[in-house]
């Protein structure tokens, strides 16, 4: 097939190639790639947000892609500032038939615009049509839970600027909220104590074989305390038997609500602790604190709005194990964000949901 | 100039022939060697191809058939646990564990659904773990060989036990125990860790880290220099040692040149089985120590100054601001 003085040639002049092939491969190949990073820059690219002491190593980082990309439920927001009302205006619960009793006081333009402004954030367009339907005897009791949250939780929810919360921090434009949650333990069958409720992936672990006990617990029980060392060098006792001593099946449960409250976040362990010491308290950050009075406030949440409401849910609305009601936690507002909607003020247009006095219209 | 071949990473020619059964001088020793014999030109191309035959001998037989129940004694725990089903045990797999008793069961034997299983299939590990333990040293001895490979078993052994046995005893409750499954394994480890107020400022697991880390340095600078020499006839370690070549004198040379010292072409292996012999005994002390002696090994290093403090403030907001790291600045 070749000419003939060509298979002559090589005949004669026996050459290795494939050493040469292969180096100019791998130094072509290298070249190649060094030219498309140095031209189109690096596709994972991360920014770090330092949170401690130069040394500690504390720092979150982020691949630009995400960090610099807005949240996309942030576009889907909308909002109408207040008709502040004139002297004399018009009582909705005098003018509008079956107005709502919570919001009966507000002139009924008010009156509309929080009405038409919860259905939609929430999608639900038969939101305060009557008793009959479910979902206004459960948003009367929701516009007290966020009252509540904006008057006694500032401390939380505007802990680092004026932010907030309204139905649409946990709805965004859904019926239901995502990432809420239900009971799940036991997980594993056949076996009983400690091994029951862990070494499973479940989305109440975050898919780890961590427990998936720990926002049952952390999240619902008033007395609960997240703490799993030893304040001192030498502490006699023995797990499980002695009350202060604790055990390495606790702190697993704690590693998993860490875990949780990281992945809801966006962040990691040094985002609150040095993680050289994740309990020395002169070694965390002020988030730390944020976090732990986010904690308090989510079972706030549960016992006294949420887990009560579980007579006024339909059976499909109720958890698909123990039909419990749904209950929230820090996912169901973060949503993987530092801070819900990046930070948007959600209260600034709603003197209504800012608190259980009257509004102030300025 | 660079030359693959000449590098000597692969054994370059491999013999394939008649395996090699070994001496059989009184007639009678073939009878316990089992398997028949096979070359894998794969494992050649490291060192020798020939696998097998294998001789268990009692010790051997008793070590397999425990290891075997404690194995299949956790699997159909882990089995059992998601009710029997072969989609959800693979789709678990990596997730399920036979566990540890549950704390408040102290040292007694709980019921078999809480912790009595781990106990039963934890008996049948220690007793596969030191007959496999004597069959190194019965071995050995057969061979009239030194008990130095022994000795080597024994000292991860020495953590074994630490970590199943002496530390949940001294502890007072079996729930101290290591978990049998992938992932369970590796969350016991890291509370284990979180618990005693981090374990890196343990010494002895400093130790143990150190002589880890050395046993790696160690063996590539090792395996790196003998292949280097082996066109000297480097690779005939032994033949080097009685009989100094040039191969030796200049793998000799070279580290000495390097860093101003060197090992011996008999010391190397000195040095590599210390440090490898080191590292479970000294991380195993420092499992021991921790929960019976102390408690928390951040504030015991702080109490014995050498936990550095670091100036500077905590929280992002001394270093930047949310919205500007977001990109959203004003």
């Amino acid at each position: 097939m070749l000419p003939k003085w060509f298979n002559e040639w090589n005949k004669a002049n026996p050459t290795n190639v494939f050493g040469p092939a292969i180096a100019i491969g791998i130094v072509g190949s290298a070249v190649f790639v060094a030219a498309l990073l140095v031209t189109w820059g690096n596709p994972v690219q991360t920014e770090s947000m330092q949170t401690g002491p130069r040394g500690t190593g504390m720092s979150v980082p982020e691949y630009n892609v995400a960090r610099k990309a807005e949240d996309p439920t942030v576009a889907g927001y909308s909002s109408a500032p207040p008709v502040v009302p004139g002297a004399g205006a018009a009582r909705a619960g005098d003018v509008i038939d079956n107005a709502e009793p919570l919001l009966a006081d507000l002139t009924p333009e008010n009156y509309e615009r929080v009405v038409n402004a919860m259905r939609t954030w929430t999608g639900i367009s038969v939101l305060f049509d009557g008793e009959e339907n479910y979902q206004t005897v459960v948003a009367r009791r929701m516009i007290q839970m966020t009252q509540n949250l904006n008057e006694n939780w500032a401390g939380h929810v505007n802990v680092n600027g004026d932010a907030g919360v309204n139905c649409y921090t946990c709805h965004r434009g859904e019926a239901v909220p995502s990432d809420i949650w239900f009971n799940v333990t036991p997980v594993n069958e056949n076996v009983g104590g400690w091994a029951a409720d862990q070494n499973r992936a479940t989305s109440m672990s975050s898919s780890t074989s961590l427990p998936s006990t720990a926002l049952e617990v952390y999240l619902t029980d008033y007395d609960s305390l997240v703490n799993v060392h030893d304040l001192e060098s030498r502490v006699a006792g023995v797990p499980g038997l002695d009350e202060e001593v604790h055990t390495i099946q606790k702190t697993e449960m704690t590693y998993s609500l860490m875990n949780y409250f990281a992945n809801s976040l966006g962040v990691n362990c040094v985002f609150c602790h040095n993680s050289r010491a994740f309990y020395d308290t002169a070694q965390v950050t002020p988030q730390w604190s944020t976090a732990q009075q986010g904690r308090q406030m989510v079972i706030e949440l549960n016992q006294e709005y949420l887990i009560p409401l579980k007579d006024t849910y339909p059976a499909e609305r109720l958890g698909p194990i123990y039909a419990d009601a749904p209950k929230a936690g820090c996912r169901t507002c973060h949503k993987g964000y530092q801070k819900p909607l990046q930070g948007m003020n959600m209260v600034a247009d709603w003197p209504e949901l800012a608190s259980t006095e009257a509004p102030v219209y300025e | 100039m660079f030359n693959i071949e000449y590098q000597n990473i692969f054994t370059q020619v491999q013999v394939q022939g008649k395996p090699e059964w070994g001496m059989d001088d009184s007639g009678e020793m073939m009878a316990e060697r089992g398997g028949k014999p096979w070359f894998s030109t794969l494992a050649g191309w490291i060192g020798n191809a020939q696998i097998g035959p294998i001789y268990l001998g009692w010790t051997g037989m008793l070590s397999l058939a425990t290891g075997l129940i404690w194995f299949v004694m956790v699997g159909i725990n882990m089995l059992s646990q998601v009710g029997f089903s072969i989609p959800e045990f693979i789709r678990q797999l990596f997730w399920l564990a036979l566990e540890p008793p549950s704390p408040e069961y102290g040292l007694s034997m709980p019921p078999l659904d809480e912790g009595g299983w781990y106990i039963i299939a934890s008996f049948f590990l220690l007793v596969s773990v030191m007959t496999w333990l004597l069959r190194s040293y019965l071995l050995a001895k057969e061979h009239k060989m030194g008990k130095h490979v022994f000795w080597a078993f024994a000292s991860a052994v020495w953590l074994f036990l630490v970590l199943g046995l002496f530390r949940p005893v001294l502890m007072g409750s079996w729930s101290e125990a290591v978990p049998y499954g992938i992932f369970p394994h590796l969350d016991w480890t890291t509370a284990f860790s979180i618990r005693y107020g981090n374990l890196y400022y343990n010494p002895f697991h400093c130790l143990s880290i150190v002589f880890l880390y050395g046993s790696v340095l160690l063996f590539c600078m090792h395996g790196g220099t003998i292949l280097a020499v082996t066109r000297y006839g480097g690779d005939r370690e032994l033949e080097q040692i009685y009989d100094r070549g040039t191969a030796t004198e200049r793998a000799a040379l070279f580290w000495r040149w390097t860093m101003g010292f060197n090992a011996t072409m008999e010391g190397i292996h000195r040095w590599a089985w210390w440090f490898a012999v080191l590292t479970p005994i000294t991380g195993g002390i420092g499992i021991l120590l921790t929960g019976t002696v102390v408690d928390n090994w951040f504030i015991w290093a702080q109490e014995h100054n050498f936990a550095p403090a670091y100036d500077g403030a905590y929280g992002y907001e001394d270093y930047g601001s949310y919205e500007a790291f977001i990109g959203k600045e004003n």
